[in-house]
């Protein structure tokens, strides 16, 4: 048996942060010519490892090892330097620069007198071609073009400085199926050819297509390494959190039962609602108490249709009315004064006001309806930092701590506890799932059950549509900016029935979706 | 194959004219500069009508003449504002090196020696800027507020009093004026050596933002300084460099201002920091960085200049006006900047 | 926990205030005064008309103008903003209230006095509204709006006076920034009682904790229902307001306009005055307190460069060392307090507090 040598060799890494050890002696190794994934929860230390290897994060004690040699990286353009290249979740280019300047930045083709131009757009054109994004233009500008796009486009850079370890985080969390299959296929492609891929990615569908080899990582400790056909998903779910699947399934149960109880009455009623660019003018209408799921592809509206709903957006057609009457949504103080409330999928930039406590987070929606002259008591505030704290087990348990340092499912918790706190008829959720660990998940989908047990109505969107279709009672399928159907979520209704609804869409006449210029 | 959506499929532009308007549609931030163009033309038409003897040799010579020592800073500037930042030491810094360069000369040091102290001492001023802003996390509006209150507090303790240059002084031979083209009678098209020192600053400049790595580095910095540091690109030194260049290409422009007017005071300067921004900002930059085009700055700086021209010219506008007049300018442009931003943002 | 160690936290948490290393700075330039001259803290009570006399009381006197725009700069700076008209719109405050003066020739008259001073102010208050409509309605970066009313403002001042640096006689006026009273200038006990009343409002209410909010995130400030236009609206209108008030403190105390000099530069003393205070440019927290000890510190300084024999033309070297010097301790107070790593955030990837400072927050 030939023993083949690792590309990368990590052995004892410990790395500490003030008050949290993220890394402790974990080991991990890469061969050439395969896709090796991390997995763990938030907070297990993926990324970390990822940065330390990536010299964004100085070890406190370990060694990497890289193609035999013993190295320290002081920085990205070492570790690239090295070899090995990464591609972030949040895509990391340069919007204001087109995709041959990004693609090609720190590489372009210099002629004598400075940067050719033209040969590195064709070097890049190339590039592309090879990544079968044949179809964009390396001169179009980088912000004009889809963020799945974007995404692709990172990757293809990642390529083009010869990589022998390519390291992806997260890289299909912007992506639709389509999209993640044709990355697969440049992977396996780029595999074949003796590339190492680190792959990380919480989509279990994902990783069991992808992957030949497992790693996972718990708390900061490795707990093992698995060929992939050796384990299965149970068990990996296992490994990870402690817990099992069963949880889900006693979410599963209650969720059923919610729709059979099957109440009719109508919350809010949407007419024409639109707006241009965004999505066309649609119907819809929210009951009482029910879950309404959002389901379709990435780009498909779904998140502009709900932000209408709230008022996050201005509508440019159509009209509400909740309860009868009707309603204006034109900005977020007229949703959440008709008892709205929207959470949104960018957490970072839309959600957590970083530097700002966990308690003033908490109390922000409710503070803002009563304006800035009359405060809320320090009683007032603390039975909503303790209900909510409680109710939705958020950790570390100190209110007073920034908001900042709080792990992403434990951030989510709180902007959740804010909407709630607002007291809510409907509570739009938007992703509310999305990068949090597998125990923050189970945990804020039974919230979601027992609310609408309570009487409030729920939107719930998310890209896993089994997700949506545990939760719904009915569902809004989306594609392409507009409705195109209703799904009534009975006991036999499967992912299958949302995928079928919106393959079967036909497009509008003279505009076709799959072609691509030769 | 994969799945997309209509707008990420494109064709290539095949016409002159569908190449312009891809052109302008792939850099919205072109339109401003273009703006600034437009103004400019308007302001020489305007003035030729209204005034007379504008569009004429001799005015355009005094135009580049006297502006040389603007368009010189204003590209500095550029290459500051591009990467997100700002350096509000500029107009001080030229104090100082005039101030310290006459006073060199006066004293006997070998003039050429004056003038590359002159220019060092932009140098090392930049390089203290950019010190602080890099390696001491301090921000650039303090960091460079704080190196212009230094270089005026130096200059001011050189000497309060005009410095002059002696009359035969190497120096001025820099502002001595050449005859391009003989016009009849005093219409003659003149530069001075200045002149063409700004005109190899632009090139110079143009060839390093749009050829070499650093410039392309300058543009990714000002758009998104951490996705360009995960590039791998060298952010660090590339913002340190910015300020250098700054620093530098001030000490240049106290040369060729000094050359020309023959004294260097410790009020000289006050205010062209703002001069220097408004023509960055009227040539199309964006102040957040990450857009924008040398020859607009240079477009900018000519606008102010052809602005005083006018306003002297007319001669009932009141002095106090001309703050208004620059006010209001710069408050046209920013919201034309301002509409194409957002309208990209949609 | 021991005593030492107990005392070793109290000194750990006190360095790391943000006007610690400002009040430090202020001790050690009144201790090179004082080795100047050893009489240089000495603080007398004038018999005839019991006021306190002294240096000390100089420069509190000297420190009330800068302390209104420097608190009314720190609610700006905090919203991610920033106003650069402060000096101009101090010019124009003085240059209404000493026209108005000058035109109504009553130099015994309070009410001639009050309706001045009230004209004044609604005037700077208006060149707030100015800036927040500019910034909320039509959506432009604070530095660029507030650098064109800068522009603008000394214009209309010079218009105001029609050039001249006007000049007028009134003695209720005059008594208000030049008199005393308990001893004490009354243009320092007004500042310090505005700046109580402006605290306990911004404070007790949820004004401070929304200007907090939009400074740290606006998006998401919005989207919890902060409506961003009106805070913003306040915020420019109170620096507007405060810059008037401060404007009417600098010509009352030679009862004359300068409309080239007067407030010439001084939005850089109010902008020094916040950061050495501990409020980032970046916007977020906010530290009144810290701008008036800021504030003090600078007018500390003026006083110390012009006793030291030094030409006042040079005061900006020094204030360039006070302010290196302070970003310096600040920024390795940070490295050496977080050991060799800072928390969460990978060393990298940070706004630079130009940008931040630039960017507006749009309605």
């Amino acid at each position: 048996m030939s023993a083949m040598l690792p590309v990368v060799q990590m052995k004892g890494i410990s790395i500490a942060f003030p008050g949290v050890k993220a890394l402790d002696e974990v080991d991990f190794r890469l061969f050439p010519g395969e896709v090796h994934t991390l997995m763990g929860e938030n907070g297990a230390g993926k990324s970390t490892l990822i940065k330390a290897l990536t010299g964004v994060y100085p070890i406190d004690s370990g060694s990497i090892t890289v193609l035999g040699e013993d190295r320290k990286f002081h920085s990205t353009a070492d570790a690239q330097r090295a070899g090995i290249s990464t591609v972030y979740q949040e895509v990391n280019l340069c919007t204001n620069l087109n995709i041959g300047e990004n693609l090609m930045l720190g590489h372009e083709v210099r002629g004598a007198f400075g940067i050719n131009w033209r040969a590195t757009h064709v070097a890049a054109n190339e590039a592309l071609r090879g990544m079968g994004l044949g179809h964009l233009d390396s001169r179009q500008s980088l912000a004009s073009v889809s963020i799945a796009m974007q995404q692709l486009v990172a990757i293809s850079r990642a390529m083009v400085t010869d990589a022998k370890v390519l390291i992806l985080d997260e890289p299909t969390s912007s992506l639709d199926a389509a999209e993640v299959e044709n990355l697969f296929q440049v992977l396996r492609g780029l595999r074949d050819k003796g590339v190492a891929i680190l792959f990380v990615s919480h989509f279990l569908d994902q990783v069991y297509a992808i992957s030949d080899r497992i790693t996972v990582l718990r708390n900061g400790a490795h707990v093992g390494e698995y060929l992939t056909p050796e384990l299965d998903r149970p068990r990996l779910v296992s490994l990870m959190i402690g817990k099992d699947l069963a949880a889900f399934a006693s979410i599963s149960r209650a969720a059923t039962s919610l729709e059979s109880a099957g109440a009719t009455e109508v919350l809010l009623e949407a007419r024409g609602l639109g707006r241009r660019g965004r999505v066309e003018p649609t119907d819809l209408q929210v009951n009482v108490g029910e879950v309404l799921g959002f389901a379709g592809l990435l780009g498909s509206g779904r998140t502009e249709l709900a932000r209408l709903l709230y008022g996050a957006d201005k509508p440019d057609s159509g009209e509400v009315t909740m309860r009868g009457e009707k309603v204006s949504l034109h900005s977020p103080v007229e949703g959440l004064s008709n008892h709205i409330a929207f959470s949104t999928e960018n957490r970072r930039d839309e959600g957590a006001v970083g530097d700002l406590s966990v308690r003033e987070n908490l109390v922000l929606a409710v503070q803002a309806r009563r304006g800035w002259a009359r405060p809320l008591s320090r009683r007032e505030k603390d039975a909503i930092v303790d209900r909510y704290m409680g109710e939705l087990g958020v950790r570390p348990s100190d209110p007073d701590r920034p908001m900042k340092n709080l792990s992403g499912g434990n951030q989510q918790k709180v902007l959740l506890g804010r909407w709630l706190a607002t007291g809510p008829e409907l509570l739009i959720l938007d992703e509310p799932t999305r990068g949090i660990d597998v125990g923050a998940k189970a945990e804020i989908q039974e919230a979601v059950v027992k609310l609408a047990e309570a009487g409030t109505s729920v939107v719930f969107i998310s890209s896993e549509l089994e997700e949506v279709v545990r939760l719904s009672g009915r569902i809004v399928v989306m594609k392409d900016h507009r409705k195109v159907g209703e799904i009534v979520v009975g006991p036999d209704v499967t992912t299958q029935a949302v995928v079928d609804m919106i393959a079967s869409d036909s497009p509008p006449s003279g505009h076709t979706m799959a072609e691509e210029p030769a | 194959m994969s799945t997309m959506t209509a707008s990420d499929s494109t064709t290539l532009p095949v016409t002159r004219w569908q190449r312009l308007t891809r052109s302008l549609r792939d850099n919205p931030s072109m339109l401003p500069t273009l703006a600034a163009v437009a103004l400019f033309a308007a302001m020489l038409i305007y003035g030729e009508l209204a005034y007379g003897r504008i569009l004429q040799l001799n005015t355009m010579s005094n135009l580049l003449i006297n502006n040389a020592h603007l368009v010189i800073i204003a590209v500095g500037m550029t290459f500051v504002i591009l990467t997100g930042g700002i350096d509000l030491s500029v107009g001080a810094v030229i104090a100082l090196s005039s101030v310290a360069g006459v006073m060199l000369a006066g004293a006997g040091v070998n003039p050429w020696v004056a003038v590359l102290a002159m220019v060092l001492i932009g140098t090392v001023i930049g390089a203290i800027s950019g010190v602080l802003i890099q390696y001491f996390d301090v921000q650039p509006f303090i960091a460079t507020l704080a190196m212009m209150f230094l270089a005026r507090g130096l200059a001011s303790m050189l000497s309060t009093v005009p410095q002059r240059l002696d009359n035969d002084s190497p120096i001025r031979e820099l502002g001595t004026p050449i005859k391009l083209i003989d016009g009849p009678k005093v219409n003659d098209l003149v530069i001075t050596v200045g002149v063409v020192v700004a005109v190899v600053v632009v090139i110079a400049a143009f060839f390093v933002l749009h050829r070499t790595r650093t410039g392309r580095t300058v543009y990714a910095v000002g758009g998104s300084e951490g996705s360009a540091q995960l590039m791998g690109l060298p952010v660090h030194r590339t913002k340190l460099s910015v300020y250098l260049i700054s620093g530098t290409l001030a000490g240049l422009a106290a040369v060729v201002y000094t050359a020309r007017l023959g004294i260097g005071q410790n009020i000289t300067g006050i205010g062209w920091e703002l001069d220097a921004i408004a023509a960055t900002v009227i040539g199309g930059t964006l102040l957040t960085g990450g857009a924008g085009y040398v020859l607009g700055s240079v477009v900018g700086a000519f606008v102010l200049g052809l602005m005083n021209v006018l306003i002297t010219r007319d001669g009932s506008i009141k002095p106090e006006m001309v703050t208004i007049i620059t006010g209001g300018i710069l408050l046209v442009f920013v919201v034309l900047q301002r509409a194409v931003t957002s309208r990209q943002r949609e | 926990m021991s005593a030492r160690r107990a005392v070793a936290d109290r000194v750990t948490g006190l360095v790391r205030k943000q006007w610690f290393w400002a009040l430090v700075a202020i001790l050690v330039l009144l201790a090179i005064n004082l080795v100047n001259d050893p009489t240089y803290l000495s603080v007398t009570v004038n018999p005839q008309n019991g006021n306190l006399v002294g240096n000390l009381v100089d420069i509190l006197r000297a420190s009330a103008p800068i302390i209104m725009i420097a608190v009314g700069m720190s609610l700006v700076i905090a919203t991610r903003g920033i106003d650069l008209s402060v000096g101009s719109t101090m010019v124009v405050s003085g240059a209404v209230s000493m026209e108005f003066l000058k035109d109504a020739n009553s130099p015994e008259s309070v009410g001639v006095a009050a309706a001045a001073i009230a004209m004044a102010l609604v005037i700077s208050t208006l060149i707030g509204v100015v800036n927040g409509l500019l910034i909320t309605v039509l959506g432009l970066q604070p530095f660029i709006s507030t650098l064109i009313m800068m522009l603008a403002g000394r214009g209309v001042a010079k218009v105001i006076t029609s050039g001249q640096n006007t000049n007028a006689r009134n003695d209720p006026f005059q008594w208000l920034t030049n008199g005393y009273v308990l001893g004490l200038p009354v243009v320092f006990v007004l500042a310090l009682a505005l700046v109580g009343l402006l605290a306990l409002v911004v404070r007790r209410s949820a004004f401070g904790l929304m200007i907090e909010a939009i400074g740290i995130n606006p998006k998401a400030s919005r989207m919890a229902g902060i409506r961003p236009a009106g805070i913003l609206m306040a915020v420019y209108m109170l620096s507007g307001l405060l810059a008037g008030i401060a404007g009417i403190f600098a010509v009352g105390s030679v009862m004359t306009v300068d409309v080239s000099r007067t407030g010439y530069q001084m939005e850089l003393d109010a902008i020094l005055a916040v950061v050495i205070g501990g409020t980032s440019l970046a916007g977020g927290k906010f530290y009144m307190g810290g701008a008036v000890i800021g504030s003090i510190l600078i007018a500390t300084l003026d006083k110390t460069i012009v006793f030291l024999g030094i030409p006042a033309s040079a005061t900006p070297a020094f204030k360039a060392v006070v302010i290196v010097a302070l970003c310096l301790l600040q920024s390795q107070r940070v490295r050496s307090a977080f050991g060799r790593r800072r928390t969460s955030v990978p060393p990298t990837a940070t706004p630079t507090a130009a940008v931040a400072a630039k960017e507006g927050v749009s309605a």
